[in-house]
């Protein structure tokens, strides 16, 4: 539900410089750049920074006010909040990344496909119109509900919705960078099918694609925790950043930090997120280089 | 103790332009003082309490139906739509149903309508299966008096006419009772002390009931079904609130009148709220429980199915569920503790919690080869999503491979009903709650029903034992008999794990002090309750 | 012109039959038993077996499709499995609230964010543009349930001016139905608004970039003068663009508003539906929703040819 459809894609290949710049020269972005790895790090040092189990329940201790032993407080089951919610930060990014890497993949050779092999345009696009014409929400808690919640369907009911959005995005880059003349001088010379979709086309997807995988990263995981908060998420046993709030909500008047510290970590990581994704689409933008833009 | 956060005046300054945009009138709306608004523990989808047992289901059942007797606080039967004299030789049950007695059509009751509701609901309930193997006719006797004839004597005619809760044995008109048990009844007529408003009715949304001018209550006091239904109130809506955080908020508010199950760790919070009162309305509670698999390895060997039972503790896993050791007792009976037939034999070690160390013993001794345990953990029900965690803990403690499936209530209800291997769509083990008045005697329980796979229950243990016992259950002669046979069936169903007890939990009404005469029972009654102002 | 529009028409006949075909398979193909479900806990086998029967699903997966495919076409959206009501008559029930959140929500959106977003792309670069442009990324940055929760503890709890939940049709007075709509409106209005905005702010940046545009300040034009005269005269495509992708979007933001505030609508009764997996009702609704982000599409498509001359439409 996140970011805007990406308009005109850039008809040249990429300009990797501008990233540089906008790193080095807007100190918002390079924070949030910054917070993202120190996120990251933290899912994969996970053990070593948690003070207690995640998952180890402790009837004794549940929903404890925060203390020196508990810094967030307790869950239900008596758990650390503070260490799910370093964990959760694992599942999270999974979701959020795997989405983002499956939608693109899947997205990109839809995509080309439907862009460069004509016959099969017509078809793979009622697909893909489909596809978008059913909310995501609805799309994902069906997925979900019906087929069993597990990481490996939440996935699924992720990245489904988001993929058509990915072979639009792909699919018109393709048609107008095969009017242009170096790719229509490659077809007259005969060049490969292969070669031509991999040397001159694929190129020309990269940067717009970027900029949708993080759109649809941060997208997937607020999706995660509204299909945790609707019931049909993850297993509550395992932390994720939506679980550890659908599971604390009803507790919101006993002690409002199990909702809000999860909430303030996905607010704060998808913020991070955009920024990147909104400084890397102004970087790769020609249009908008060209004006001189500096966020 | 209620907290709100966000005392945040730049909040509420930014928000205020926005609201004015509204043009909202601010005042909270003044509520009909004769319509009561509840909230009730779940949606009510299914409009008949003979085919299906959902409790929702029941609870529609009590307003607009009427039952022919019910049992009283005390487990006594009582009269309600008639009386009864029994012959000497036991055999011969004559019915008097009582003057005034009406449908919400106009039609009187007659026996015949008796006689066709008793048969639907002994095609549909356990205790009415049972009840109609004895069963040898039953006849109208004129208009108001049905006779039933037994084939040899049975000591549970009344109580299982008195059941109270799923199913219960409603009466309908005939022509309603006639419908197939396994098809959904197509009219909301009965004799109840509430009319059921069809137009109103939003499956989901909203169910609303009327005042039955028409109903003759009985003179006596109410007690549980039992006793006079006087309806005090002109009109009562069931109200679906999909979220307990809204709930909260809206009782707080004063936006509705009743919430029948408060959260546990939400109770401080509702107690401290002015001008609501809370109370345990049933004290039976609800019993939870673990059901093994009993066609499928590894829980087809006795030794593991006892390791499992060994390694849980009763009282993790009421923490975990309920919190609060007021509202919930650790019980090793299976036929619930504060009735007539509690006892512990058999689950002393599930009780206390001590029973870890046998657990390890019984697994290493049975040779337990890793096999994982397929675990359904419903995620979607809140008094169903803490306790599988807590026990595939526990089990896994013991020495257990569990694999702990998320899925939601109804995937579980599909798939407990396959009786496949785990790798083929089944299952290991689930948990379940039941209302201890469903679970009170060895009929009406289904766990410890020993017929395997052909009419048993999810789980399917075959124990001819168990079913001998509860054959000789059903005949015993006195209560002293009934209380032996029980134990030993307890004694037996523990031995073999047909299932395990997890505890006994209750679950507390919170209403607006604007009500009075809320009563106790084993299913919420809104008879009895007048609204003031 | 009329031969375009035409094809568009007939263009979204296969794409709702696309949805129609996997809403169906994804329903019938994944476990869940909804005879288990009606009968509840005591059933035995035999039981379940009969009701299975009685409601029709025991038949091949083919006739199934079909004979619903068949009602469908005549207008019989079917019954619902679990209560027995006409399905289209729990649709119709449940329209209004999830419609009246709908429009006020875009409407509210819309008058805030539209004007943010053309200063932002005015301004660009700028302080405001930037502030803009966090405010928008934190709008949606924030699960909307915790919004939600926030809105009723601050408005419904602490300062007791709104009701905590609920719905009045408008029909009862406006001012028992705007007091219950507010807070759900509020809420899913800052979803809106950060997405209205940028996209506004996008699509006003390329209007700044059209050649036209560029050759109007290279004329001398003053940007206030070239903003009035050329951009926002060109605003309407990009506007009609964010209605529609805002209704389009708020089906899935309705969703968990409604079940916040417990409002009655759509939303709620496609989650009560799949989570007891009552098929007819998943179905028509889902069916529903796809055909009015179609007939939406279709609406702005239509409307681009009237409003850009520079659309062609052969």
């Amino acid at each position: 539900m996140s970011g805007e459809t990406l308009a005109a894609a850039p008809a040249r290949p990429p300009r990797f410089a501008a990233l540089r710049r906008i790193f080095a020269g807007s100190p918002l972005v390079a924070g949030a750049s910054i917070l993202l790895l120190l996120i990251a790090i933290a899912a994969i040092l996970a053990p070593l920074l948690a003070p207690h189990d995640p998952m180890r329940l402790s009837p004794a201790t549940r929903l404890k006010p925060p203390s020196d032993e508990f810094l967030l407080g307790t869950d239900a089951f008596g758990r650390d909040l503070f260490s799910r919610v370093i964990y959760g930060a694992r599942i999270s990014l999974i979701v959020g990344i795997g989405a983002a890497v499956a939608a693109v993949f899947l997205g990109l050779v839809i995509g080309l496909a439907a862009g460069f092999f004509r016959r099969l345009d017509a078809i793979l696009m009622r697909i893909v119109d489909g596809l978008m014409a059913i909310p995501n929400i609805l799309l994902a808690i069906a997925i979900v509900a019906l087929s069993g919640a597990s990481l490996w369907t939440v996935l699924v009911a992720i990245t489904i919705p988001e993929v058509p959005r990915v072979v639009r995005l792909v699919r018109s880059v393709v048609l107008s960078a095969r009017e242009e003349p170096y790719v229509e001088a490659a077809i007259a010379a005969g060049s490969s099918t292969w070669r031509i979709l991999v040397r001159h086309l694929l190129p020309n997807t990269v940067a717009p694609l970027i900029v949708q995988g993080t759109y649809i990263c941060a997208s997937a995981i607020l999706v995660e925790a509204i299909l945790s908060f609707l019931g049909a998420g993850i297993s509550p046993e395992i932390p994720t950043w939506g679980n550890i709030m659908a599971e604390g909500r009803i507790y919101f008047q006993i002690n409002p930090g199990i909702i809000l510290w999860p909430g303030l970590v996905v607010s704060i990581t998808i913020l991070a997120i955009n920024l990147v994704g909104d400084a890397v689409r102004d970087a790769l933008d020609p249009r908008m280089a060209k004006r001189g833009i500096d966020r | 103790m209620t907290v709100h956060p966000f005392r945040n005046r730049a909040f509420r300054a930014a928000a205020l332009p926005a609201l004015a945009a509204f043009g909202l009138a601010l005042a909270a709306p003044m509520a009909d003082a004769q319509t009561l608004r509840a909230v009730k523990h779940s949606a009510l989808r299914v409009l008949d309490p003979i085919m299906t047992t959902a409790y929702m289901s029941r609870n529609h059942g009590y307003m607009i139906f009427d039952t022919l007797v019910a049992m009283d606080s005390d487990f006594n039967v009582q009269p309600q739509m008639a009386s009864w004299e029994i012959s000497d030789d036991k055999l011969t049950y004559r019915f008097t149903l009582r003057d005034g007695l009406a449908f919400h059509d106009g039609a009187p009751v007659t026996a015949a309508d008796v006689i066709a509701s008793l048969k639907r609901w002994g095609e549909r309930d356990g205790m009415g299966q049972k009840l109609m193997t004895f069963v040898a006719d039953m006849q109208p006797d004129g208009d108001n008096v049905m006779v039933m004839t037994l084939k040899e004597p049975y000591g549970l005619v009344l109580d299982s006419l008195a059941k109270p809760s799923s199913n219960v044995p409603f009466i309908m008109p005939a022509r309603i009772a006639s419908t197939p048990s396994t098809e959904p009844i197509p009219e909301q007529i009965g004799s109840g002390p509430f009319k059921w408003v069809a137009d109103e009715f939003q499956p989901g949304v909203i169910a609303v009931y009327e005042k039955n001018e028409a109903y003759v209550p009985r003179s006596e006091p109410s007690s549980w079904a039992a006793g006079g239904k006087v309806v005090n109130v002109d009109r009562v809506e069931w109200v679906v609130m999909p979220d307990d955080q809204t709930k909260l908020a809206a009782l707080q508010s004063g936006e509705i009148d009743y919430w029948e199950d408060v959260p546990a760790d939400l109770l401080p919070i509702v107690q401290a709220t002015p001008d609501v009162e809370t109370k345990i309305l049933n004290e039976l509670g609800f019993q939870t429980i673990f059901r093994p698999n009993h066609l499928h390895p590894p829980f087809t060997d006795k030794k593991v199915r006892q390791a499992a039972m060994m390694a849980i503790n009763q009282k993790d896993v009421l923490d975990a569920l309920v919190g609060n050791p007021d509202l919930y007792q650790t019980c090793a009976a299976m036929f619930v503790c504060g009735t007539p037939l509690e006892t512990a034999v058999g689950g002393e070690d599930v009780a206390a919690g001590t029973g870890m160390e046998k657990a390890r013993a019984l697994l290493k001794e049975s040779g337990y080869d890793g096999t994982p345990i397929v675990f359904m953990h419903p995620t979607d029900v809140s008094t169903l999503r803490t306790q599988p965690v807590v026990v595939a803990q526990a089990l896994r403690d013991a020495g257990f491979t569990v694999d702990l499936q998320a899925m939601d209530w109804q995937t579980l209800v599909g798939r407990r009903a396959s009786q496949e291997p785990p790798a083929n769509g089944g299952w290991n083990a689930f948990i379940t709650n039941w209302v201890g008045a469903d679970v009170f005697n060895p009929i009406t329980n289904n766990m410890v029903n020993g017929k395997g796979p052909q009419g048993g229950w999810f789980g399917w243990p075959t124990m001819d034992v168990a079913e001998k016992l509860r054959d000789d259950f059903a005949r015993a002669g006195s209560v002293e008999e009934q209380k032996k046979i029980a134990a030993d069936l307890q004694a037996f169903a523990y031995d073999e794990v047909m299932y395990v007890p997890l505890g006994q939990y209750n679950v507390t009404t919170a209403w607006s002090s604007k009500l009075d005469g809320v009563l106790d029972g084993p299913a919420p009654f809104f008879w009895n309750i007048s609204k003031s102002e | 012109m009329g031969g375009y529009i035409l094809g568009r028409i007939l263009a979204a006949i296969p794409v709702m039959g696309f949805v129609a075909l996997f809403v169906f398979l994804l329903l019938r193909l994944t476990p869940g038993d909804p005879a288990a479900i009606i009968a509840g806990d005591a059933a035995t086998p035999e039981q379940l077996e009969l009701i299975r029967e009685k409601l029709g699903l025991n038949e091949a997966l083919h006739v199934q499709f079909f004979t619903w495919i068949g009602r469908l076409l005549q207008g019989d959206f079917g019954t619902s499995l679990l209560s027995g009501k006409p399905v289209a008559e729990l649709i119709a029930a449940r329209l209004e609230p999830t419609i009246s959140l709908a429009l006020t929500t875009i409407t509210l959106s819309i008058i805030i964010a539209v004007p943010l977003g053309v200063i932002a792309a005015w301004k660009q670069g700028t302080l405001i543009d930037r502030f803009v442009m966090a405010l928008s990324v934190l709008g949606f940055s924030v699960p909307i349930f915790v919004i939600g929760y926030v809105m009723i503890s601050v408005f419904a709890l602490d300062l007791k001016w709104l009701p905590v939940q609920g719905f009045k049709p408008i029909g009862e007075g406006f001012g028992p139905f705007a007091e219950r709509i507010a807070l759900p409106t509020l809420t899913l209005t800052l979803l809106y608004i950060a997405l209205i905005a940028r996209i506004t702010r996008t699509s006003m940046l390329e209007i700044l970039g059209e050649d036209y545009v560029r050759t109007a300040h290279a004329k001398g034009l003053k940007e206030r003068q070239v903003l009035m005269r050329h951009a926002l005269r060109n605003c309407a495509v990009p506007i009609v663009t964010v209605i529609g992708i805002g209704f389009a979007l708020i089906i899935s933001g309705v969703v968990v508003t409604e079940s916040v505030f417990n409002l009655p609508g759509i939303g709620r009764l496609t989650v009560d539906a799949v989570l007891a997996r009552d098929y007819p009702v998943i179905q028509a609704v889902i069916l529903l929703a796809s055909l009015i982000y179609v007939v939406i599409n279709l609406v702005i498509d239509i409307l681009y040819v009237f409003l850009d001359p520079r659309i062609r439409y052969a």
